[in-house]
């Protein structure tokens, strides 16, 4: 399985043709550059190694991994809340340990935990936040902000008055009130209710819209797959692929063709097995998966061999796989396959 | 300067002690006013002159260096280690800020309140006995300079405590017992010659004994070594403040 390497080796490589043809890092069309981050924390464990990626700006990246796959560390190091323990980071081509002020200023993040103060009021905390990240207090913009998020009527509450969904909006205009280019969303749909996810979605699609560059990392496949315009697969602390979104569903999706005969079969014909086709239990259906980018002839094959057998095909059906298909597939594999 | 951000934490944290004006301002100026009864009062009264007034005059320098040490440690403690322990610290360490600016936010609001809170059991004072303040200027630079040093020290117990109980320890099991033993009550010369000798290691001792004398013009050990030992305190307590800061300890893994 060679293949998952070559996305995350392209990425290496244009960062540094780019280096190479700028003479800098600090290219405009990239956020987030991360190059050589390894991590290990004081109890000896390594939660990240090697981890080379740039984030482009305006777009939305995924970051996919299991569990302590080391997606909330990384995140945590490029806002300045983790040290690094070797490699460096840049964020709008400014070094995130030289120039800390440039680079967090810019950065917005919505952690995983719902973590508040339990007393403090909606109105409080984010005219906290704001000025934290250096900014005048603008009652106008938190005004607009918190309606924007369905929170206007509840700016006098405290958080603990606030039910789950509704925290975890706060916590998103929390991250937002210093109007930043580059927003960090962890896990930000946790346990919120189907419209609440919608509403977020629509809400980072607006701020996509705005030029605001958002890395988002998730356990709702379907999220990513809704979202994301990249995506990034980190398993081990290891970043085992970076890819457009549609083309790795196009590159590591497979197709499923099923055909429904009229009469079944006793026996599946030679010709038919030759191809990979399965025939189910009762003989009513053939089976043939086949990858989305390049086994599109053996298709056609099959449709002929159908033919030549003398089969009446009574319905054909075609099904994708889903993002989470492919995700389980790659972070189920052993880490040596990826390499 | 990230001002706007040092201004955020101040009145963050000053906002904090309006929700909890029961138990930060009111409760240690109630616990002083029963100081004032029972030993300035009830028992002060038969008690002879010290160093040259009341006992009761004698106290209120006492009671209030006492109660605004163990005050600026509370109060700086729990504003970073409420942070810590509920997880919003996560802000703070994302923040576009120094290390310098978070101490200022954080120390700033809780040296301001305990400056307040001595200022308000110097008036209660006024109450129960005649005060005298033959220094004042010198009066307002050694309750700021306390203030100051001990909200550091707070902050310094705020990162560090793990726990609710390892936040109270310094305040009630350290201050407390070097406060009671350091002078608040008497003059070190009413003392057998060894425990002079023992109280003089007391540092809270220098504290108490440079208010006091900014009051009446009399201390129990001279201004110089008073101002020395607080600036001692405050050198201690900013180094200490930095080497968290370098290591992240604590803060940041």
């Amino acid at each position: 399985m060679r293949r998952e390497c070559s996305p995350v080796r392209r990425e290496r490589d244009a960062i540094s043709d780019a280096d190479e043809a700028a003479g800098t890092t600090a290219s405009a069309a990239v956020a987030v550059e991360v190059r050589g981050l390894n991590k290990r924390y004081q109890s000896g464990f390594t939660a990240l190694r090697d981890i080379n990626l740039s984030i482009r700006r305006g777009e939305i990246f995924g970051l996919l991994g299991p569990n302590g796959a080391g997606k909330t560390t990384l995140i945590n190091i490029i806002c300045g809340i983790v040290t690094l323990s070797g490699g460096q980071v840049r964020v709008a081509g400014y070094d995130i340990q030289r120039d800390y002020r440039e680079t967090r200023r810019r950065i917005g993040l919505v952690p995983q935990e719902l973590t508040n103060e339990a007393f403090e009021t909606v109105w409080t905390t984010l005219t906290y936040s704001r000025g934290l990240f250096g900014k005048a207090p603008d009652a106008d913009y938190l005004e607009g902000l918190l309606k924007d998020l369905s929170l206007w009527e509840k700016r006098h509450s405290q958080m603990m008055q606030l039910s789950g969904g509704m925290k975890r909006r706060v916590l998103i205009a929390k991250a937002l009130s210093h109007e930043p280019d580059i927003l960090f969303l962890d896990e930000p749909t946790a346990g919120v209710d189907v419209d609440l996810r919608r509403d977020m979605w629509n809400l980072v699609r607006g701020l996509r819209r705005r030029g605001v560059t958002i890395i988002l990392t998730t356990h709702y496949i379907e999220e990513a797959e809704e979202m994301a315009d990249r995506i990034g697969v980190i398993r081990d602390g290891e970043l085992i692929l970076v890819q457009d979104k549609r083309e790795l569903m196009r590159s590591l999706g497979s197709k499923i063709v099923t055909l429904e005969l009229v009469r079944p079969l006793g026996q599946l014909p030679e010709a038919l097995a030759r191809l990979g086709v399965q025939c189910e239990p009762g003989g009513r259906e053939l089976r043939y998966h086949f990858t989305a980018d390049g086994d599109a002839g053996g298709v056609d094959a099959v449709l002929r061999a159908v033919q030549q057998s003398g089969l009446t095909v009574h319905d054909v059906h075609t099904r994708e796989s889903s993002l989470e298909q492919i995700f389980v597939r790659l972070v189920g594999e052993q880490p040596g396959d990826a390499q | 300067m990230n001002w706007h951000g040092i201004v955020a934490i101040y009145k963050y944290e000053m906002v904090r002690t309006r929700r909890t004006l029961l138990q930060g301002i009111v409760s240690p100026v109630i616990i002083t006013c029963l100081y004032f009864i029972v030993f300035g009062a009830a028992i002060g009264s038969r008690i002879e002159e010290v160093q040259g007034v009341s006992y009761g005059a004698f106290l209120v320098p006492g009671l209030i260096m006492f109660m605004v040490l163990t005050q600026s440690v509370s109060y700086a403690s729990f504003g970073i280690y409420f942070k810590r322990f509920t997880g919003t610290i996560y802000e703070l360490l994302s923040a576009p800020m120094s290390a310098i600016e978070i101490v200022i936010g954080h120390v700033g609001a809780a040296a301001s309140k305990s400056f307040v809170l001595g200022g308000i059991i110097l008036a209660t004072a006024g109450f129960f006995v005649p005060i005298e303040i033959q220094h004042p200027a010198w009066m307002v630079l050694f309750l700021l300079l306390t203030c100051i040093t001990f909200s550091l020290l707070g902050f310094i117990v705020g990162i560090w405590a793990d726990g609710f109980d390892k936040l109270q320890f310094v305040p009630l099991l350290l201050i407390t017992p070097l406060a009671f033993l350091g002078g608040t009550f008497y003059a070190i010369d009413m003392l057998p010659p060894f425990w002079q000798t023992v109280t003089l290691f007391n540092p809270v001792l220098y504290l108490i004994s440079g208010f006091r004398w900014s009051f009446y013009g009399t201390g129990d050990v001279s201004l110089w070594a008073s101002l020395g030992m607080i600036a001692l305190f405050l050198a201690l307590a900013l180094a200490l403040v930095s080497w968290i800061f370098y290591t992240g300890y604590r803060l940041k893994d």
